[in-house]
């Protein structure tokens, strides 16, 4: 049943795609729910479109429908997903069977958790090709080796003998995209699959995946929540938002002239104005010297560290996994006693424990988290999270309590109404901003965020930051801001520590930081953070003083 | 607060179950048609209107009997399981809290109690102790409390790294603060699934070692020494030693059904609502 | 097979045996040091001071606890187990027929147990939440909740009394027939079946599961290849050790139910000989019998432990 309206050079034809799925709320009744509202999509062959979204836009969903597969209860319920001129949905089991890694192939978001960690990566890489019959075993594996090659993964002869857990993230990632390639499908389908290395290792997969979606001539989907990243790699790029399209169209389009509001706001998404201030005559916190060690002083995971922070103002720490920056707020909070080295608080050392400091010291330096769903306790909720704080610093109860609780609610632009509710009630965005609140009540000179926008989707991630510069106009409390994302640090700092394997590589005020000249780290991981601008890979590529840090 | 209609059929059935068998054991002696020890008929007679289960080996009525031994058997289990609980919770969470040699101590003697069956070490145990009932309840909670010791110190060690916890201890709040209101709250819905299993275990451990004549003594009787005592009957075609076998899998699934239903209701993180 | 399979594995034999040292302690002072004079306790109220004397002195109670320890556990060590006291006999020689006894039934046991519990896993994991699943979790629930002997019973009152099918008590004799042997303890390898059925299976299906829900599986579906192919080549490679891990355990357990079991049909075991001499306070048997469940309740922990160990790539190709 050949579909007669199908364009030649048509790959893939997605009609009205409705995809629904079954949800089990505990001591509920299941429930249907819809993921993908009526999308439909084209794909020429050879040619690259970009999914990109939020979580819960669908885009990994649709993806994987090209494939006929639905994870966990996901089914499709309706429209044509038409591959190769036919209805794949009428195929039955078999059909998918038969499409399945052989027309179309998968790369996943983990490949460290993709890989089957019995057998060796060679026997996984060539399965799919033996079993559909495509080649014999001997070429399979030559075509294998070749790909290994271009990939540019090191010692591509016998990278194949050996077991997933013995080979990097980074390097699996190309594997894993050799495997996808090595049986010659039309289509490939990429999700996430740089999302979870680290920048300046993302690079370097990008730029491979790239290089092999142009020789071999595969189409692709690539799904990601970066449009800086899908701006690189892709033809066209289709924004979708809540399993709704949102806009399509070709990557200069998109990038330059967005239709929609919401896509004009995923573009400008890094483009927070933040003017440096000049640093005060005195800082209020100065880190000597600080040298850090786990395992009873056997591991050092800093290295004499020395930094300042001036009151009101903004120290970025940045750096990789790794690098130790998470491990320097621990120094400064006492959690990790620093082995040598001071911290001066306000012109008085500060004591090397947690145990040792007074309240005093406690309540002017707080502290917000990553995982904003674990830093606060499921069972309590927004009003004793923030109220307990001002209970237990300024002894506030009852009504003057709630008052404040009030006001602070006000303060995070979330309103009175949350007083009640639990965190399992909040959205990622909100808990944060609560996670901030309890923060601010004990009336602090300085907050540590830690990654705190890191586990966000980019336009609430946006919004936190907005919200913690206006704080920091209001009540001129000072940040220690870590973070991996050096966009964000653009957006919020006055002075940069730019951290490597445990050392303070860089340091100073912004603008002198991010000017050049610069030491080879700092170069390589300004020139790794994707720009919103197409051919910036290729110049980011070509210009490198240095290899990739990780792996 | 508690709307009936909102109970799941399985958790019902087992609530009036179990309070039915609690009830039967605190008015024993007012609804007990006759005495515990007390000889009405002839040997192993079949159940009649007169005596709804028959009578046991010695023509004691069986229904009575019955009665009686709900009391002995929870008597001691729930005695059982209150000390195991809070022997172990107490110093499981102690462990987790406070670490150190205390933990590594306390952690090593648990492993090393549990690396015997607890059968096995129960009998060894009550081959030289008196039989009574102070004994039984206690070889019975201690041997027990190395199990809820386990669980509530990985919970406690799970829950104390949180980053919530490390909010607390980096405002400065003591001990007290952390194990009650940061730790306990979240602690509780498995422990409270716990309780329950723990219970039933000490059912059946108990009516065990009554079945192997080490439990508690003649001529008071357990359901499981009730088995014992009418077993004989058995290759004569007569059940009455099934019948209270019967009750102590009852009991033990209706406790099961309500330990599930609360485990549900306490795992939401929404107050109860939504 | 790598060096560091050797080393884990010959470190967690010797953790076992001082495992098993320790335990011999433990055993050794629960019947010795527990507060109550033993000799007293063995004769009851009633005894004379000078029966008490003569008992302890034959005890060997007059001496101090650490030298009897060593003493027993030389006399252990050199496959000497002592004397009982009610009995006069070795007590090595009177346990060797009932150990072969009960690793019989214990065998057979395991051999019907395993493979049905691993296929009705299986089945469970096959139709997840359908209404197999659910029947075979809710007997699971049912089955935990049974003590041994409500089952054994149950079998005896219809399999030997009603319908007359099997003896409703074991009898075993050296030289008997094989044939007769195996229907002799049919119900009760069928109790002991049914005993450790439900949590092995409840374990196996959640150890499948938990394979099944990883990513490579995924992977390995996005290939194309068919359900079969997908547990046989991904699944059932990485779920072998935790299956092997529950199979392990159970038989632990398995060990606990045959003393139970061994009471209901009156089967020569050591199961029965424990309990007797517990009740007859004969402390020699009752530390002997307790010491071999204990060695073979920790061995069977071990042989988990390593078979873990074994399946586990990460630790046969270390990087």
């Amino acid at each position: 049943m050949a579909d007669s309206k199908a364009k030649p050079g048509l790959l893939l034809d997605i009609r009205n795609l409705r995809i629904e799925a079954t949800v089990y709320p505990p001591g509920e009744p299941p429930k249907n729910i819809v993921l993908v509202h009526d999308v439909s999509l084209t794909l020429e062959k050879g040619k690259v479109l970009g999914l990109i979204g939020e979580s819960g836009a669908g885009k990994s969903t649709i993806g994987l429908s090209s494939m006929g597969y639905g994870r966990g209860g996901v089914r499709i319920t309706g429209g044509e997903v038409i591959l190769n001129g036919r209805d794949i949905m009428k195929g039955g089991k078999e059909g998918f069977r038969k499409l399945r890694g052989r027309e179309v192939c998968y790369v996943a978001q983990s490949a460290a958790a993709a890989f089957n960690p019995a057998h060796r990566l060679m026997d996984q890489v060539v399965e799919a090709t033996l079993l559909h019959g495509m080649a014999t075993r001997t070429e399979a594996e030559k075509r294998a080796v070749a790909l290994f090659k271009k990939l540019s993964l090191p010692n591509p002869e016998t990278i194949g003998e050996r077991f997933p857990h013995q080979v990097s993230g980074g390097q699996l990632q190309r594997v894993m995209t050799a495997m996808a390639l090595c049986s010659e499908p039309d289509l490939i389908v990429f999700d996430e699959p740089t999302t979870a290395l680290d920048v300046t290792t993302q690079i370097d997969v990008l730029a491979a995946i790239k290089d092999a979606i142009r020789d071999t001539g595969v189409a692709a989907l690539y799904i990601t929540h970066d449009l800086a990243v899908v701006a690189q790699v892709s033809d066209e790029i289709m924004v979708l938002r809540h399993g709704r399209l949102v806009e399509c169209g070709d990557t200069r389009q998109i990038i330059k002239e967005p239709r929609q509001d919401y896509t004009r706001a995923l573009v400008s998404v890094h483009e927070i104005e933040h003017a440096e201030e000049k640093p005060g005559a005195t800082p209020f916190l100065s880190v000597k010297n600080i040298t850090a060690a786990y395992g009873g002083g056997n591991v050092k995971v800093l290295r004499d560290i020395s930094v300042e922070i001036y009151p009101g103002q903004t120290l970025a720490v940045v750096g990789e996994s790794g690098s130790g920056k998470s491990t320097l707020a621990r120094a400064i909070t006492g959690l990790l006693p620093p082995v040598e080295g001071t911290v001066t608080f306000d012109g008085r050392p500060l004591a090397n424990r947690l145990a040792d400091r007074p309240k005093e010291d406690l309540r002017q330096l707080q502290m917000i988290y990553q995982m904003a769903d674990v830093a606060m306790n499921p069972r309590q909720t927004v009003g004793t999270i923030i109220g307990r704080p001002l209970t237990f610093y300024f002894g506030l109860r009852g009504a003057e309590r709630d008052n404040r609780v009030k006001e602070l609610l006000e303060e995070i632009e979330m309103g009175q109404g949350f007083i009640n509710r639990y965190p399992a009630e909040l959205s990622g965005g909100q808990k944060q901003r609560v996670c901030i609140a309890r923060a601010l009540a004990g009336k602090p000179k300085l907050i540590i965020c830690d990654e705190v926008t890191s586990a966000l989707d980019p336009l609430v991630a946006n919004g936190i930051l907005k919200l913690l510069l206006n704080l920091q106009q209001i009540e001129r409390v000072a940040y220690l801001f870590i973070t991996h994302d050096i966009a964000t640090v653009k957006s919020i700092a006055d002075s940069i520590a730019v951290m490597y394997r445990g050392e303070v590589v860089r340091y100073g005020s912004k603008s002198k930081v991010l000017t050049p000249p610069f030491d080879d780290y700092t170069d390589l991981l300004l020139s790794s953070v994707p720009a919103m601008e197409i051919g910036w890979l290729e110049q980011a590529i070509g210009g490198r003083k240095m290899a990739s840090a990780g792996h | 607060m508690l709307d009936i209609k909102r109970i799941p059929i399985p958790a019902l059935i087992g609530i009036v179950l179990t309070a039915m068998f609690v009830l039967a054991a605190i008015f024993g002696p007012l609804i007990a048609p006759h005495g515990n020890g007390e000889i009405i008929g002839d040997v192993w007679e079949p159940m009649t209107a007169a005596h709804w289960l028959g009578t046991d080996n010695l023509g004691r009525d069986l229904l009575s009997r019955m009665i009686y031994g709900a009391r002995i058997t929870l008597f001691i289990a729930v005695l059982a399981t209150a000390l195991s609980f809070s022997l172990g919770a107490i110093l499981g969470f102690s462990a987790a809290v406070f670490g150190g040699w205390f933990d590594t101590l306390l952690s090593r003697l648990v492993d090393l109690l549990m690396s015997i069956p607890t059968l096995i070490m129960g009998l060894v145990v009550l081959s030289v102790l008196p039989s009574n009932l102070v004994t039984l309840i206690l070889v019975m909670g201690i041997l027990d409390s190395t199990r809820v010791y386990r669980l509530s110190r990985a919970v406690a060690v799970d829950i104390n790294v949180m980053d919530y916890v490390e909010a607390a201890k980096l405002r400065g709040e003591g001990s007290g603060w952390i194990i009650f209101r940061e730790i306990l709250p979240n602690a509780l819905s498995p422990l409270v699934s716990e309780l329950g299993l723990r219970f039933i275990y000490a059912v059946l451990f108990l009516s065990t070692l009554s079945f192997l004549g080490l439990g508690v003594q003649p001529p008071d009787a357990d359901w499981g020494a009730m088995v014992k005592e009418n077993k004989d009957g058995i290759v004569f075609g007569i059940g009455a030693a099934l019948i209270p076998a019967a009750a102590i899998a009852m009991l033990a699934i209706s406790v099961n059904l309500v330990a599930d239903w609360v485990l549900n209701r306490t795992t939401s993180l929404k107050g109860g609502r939504g | 097979m790598s060096s560091s399979i050797v080393k884990l594995g010959a470190q967690r034999i010797a953790l076992g045996i001082m495992l098993l040292l320790a335990v011999s302690v433990l055993i050794f002072a629960g019947t010795q040091i527990l507060p109550g004079d033993v000799a007293q306790a063995i004769l009851g109220q009633s005894a004379t001071p000078e029966s008490l004397a003569n008992l302890r002195e034959q005890l060997g109670l007059n001496q101090p606890a650490y030298v009897r320890y060593f003493h027993w556990l030389g006399g252990v060590l050199a496959g000497d187990l002592g004397t009982s006291m009610t009995s006069g006999q070795g007590i090595s020689s009177a346990i060797k027929g009932r150990l072969w006894n009960t690793l019989f039934l214990a065998f057979w046991a395991a051999i019907v147990a395993i493979p049905l519990a691993i296929t009705l896993g299986l089945i469970a994991v096959r139709y997840r939440n359908g209404w197999v699943d659910k029947l075979i979790s809710g007997l699971a629930l049912a089955s935990t909740s049974f003590p041994e002997f409500f089952i054994g019973y149950v079998l005896v009152y219809f399999f030997a009394v009603k319908w007359q099918i099997f003896p409703g008590i074991s009898t075993v004799y050296d030289g008997m027939p094989f044939l007769e042997r195996m229907q002799a303890i049919a119900m009760p390898v069928t109790a002991l079946t049914l005993v450790v059925l439900a949590h092995m299976m409840r374990m196996t299906r959640a150890a499948i599961l938990n394979v099944m829900q990883s990513a490579y599986v995924e992977t390995a579906e996005l290939k194309g290849l068919s359900a079969f192919a997908v547990i046989r080549k991904h699944a059932f490679p990485n779920a072998i050790a935790p299956i092997i891990n529950v199979v392990m355990l159970n038989l632990a357990y398995l060990i606990v139910g045959v003393v139970v079991v061994e009471v209901i049909f009156v089967y020569p075991g050591m199961g029965q000989y424990l309990v007797d001499h517990v009740t007859k306070r004969d402390v020699p048997v009752v530390q002997a019998v307790g010491l071999i469940f204990a060695a073979v309740y920790i061995s069977l922990n071990i042989i988990a432990d390593i078979a873990a160990i074994v399946a586990n790539p990460r630790l046969r190709h270390p990087k």
